[in-house]
């Protein structure tokens, strides 16, 4: 299941519905261990295309040495369908190389902002993409982390 | 000559879990044989049979992406530091 706080799942929405009908893409760092998606980090799509994604390479170097300097592992690699479901396509699983990462999966086809659509649907799922192996996941969206597990419970963790 | 090797989550099966690695060769390419004597298995995660560089991977000299230097024919020197990243793409 992935666990993510609302601020992170917001932003991940916004940051698709701007970029679309360009897909767009980024990561939710968050500490070594502890599965726990805290730092918002949008990338640029160097690839600027509907149909397909890439971090720049530079910008892919950077990132993974601030994450490795603050002891951060990628929680959750995100990116968008502009046209087709929030399901990994067989690209996105040739590509998938984070086992341990939840791949999120936004489709903003039928959001309304700029697709002119009556409703305004953006799909939001999660998946794990190990050895070629897709396994979809429950989202658990939590207003915090800190009163995330229920209501007469504080984690102080 | 010792060169610093940055291995990713995705090779540390090859390295005992280790993120760190350290070969040597007077190129990427020798570099690559070399680390793959100390940890069968890496190269061909890293090279193709036609003995080109996956496009799903990135490699590094330093701060330099070695498509733009000369790729498996880049030169190394005593003191440099590669980092392997598997690119973050997808359609």
């Amino acid at each position: 299941m992935l666990r993510i706080d609302r601020a992170s799942y917001d932003a991940i929405v916004a940051h698709a519905r701007r970029d679309h009908p360009d897909e767009a893409c980024g990561v939710v760092a968050g500490p070594d261990g502890s599965d726990r998606p805290e730092r918002f980090i949008p990338m640029l799509n160097a690839a600027r295309s509907p149909t397909f994604y890439e971090f720049d390479s530079a910008d892919l170097l950077r990132l993974y040495r601030e994450m490795d300097d603050r002891d951060e592992v990628p929680v959750v690699v995100y990116h968008s369908h502009t046209a087709t479901e929030a399901y990994p396509s067989r690209t996105d699983i040739s590509y998938a190389s984070e086992p341990f990462a939840h791949y999120v999966l936004v489709s903003t086809r039928e959001h309304g902002d700029q697709t002119g659509l009556v409703g305004d649907d953006v799909e939001f799922r999660s998946f794990r993409i190990v050895d070629g192996e897709v396994t979809e996941e429950d989202v658990d969206v939590v207003e915090s982390y800190l009163f995330g597990h229920s209501p007469t419970t504080v984690v102080y963790d | 000559m010792a060169i610093e090797v940055r291995i990713p989550t995705i090779l540390r099966t090859h390295t005992g879990g280790n993120k760190t690695v350290s070969g040597s060769g007077a190129t990427l390419g020798a570099l690559v044989d070399d680390i793959d004597g100390q940890h069968p298995g890496i190269k061909g995660r890293l090279v193709t049979d036609e003995g080109k560089l996956h496009r799903f991977v990135n490699v590094y000299v330093n701060d330099e992406d070695v498509r733009f230097t000369g790729a498996l024919d880049t030169e190394l020197k005593d003191g440099d530091s590669v980092t392997i990243l598997p690119a973050v793409a997808g359609g």
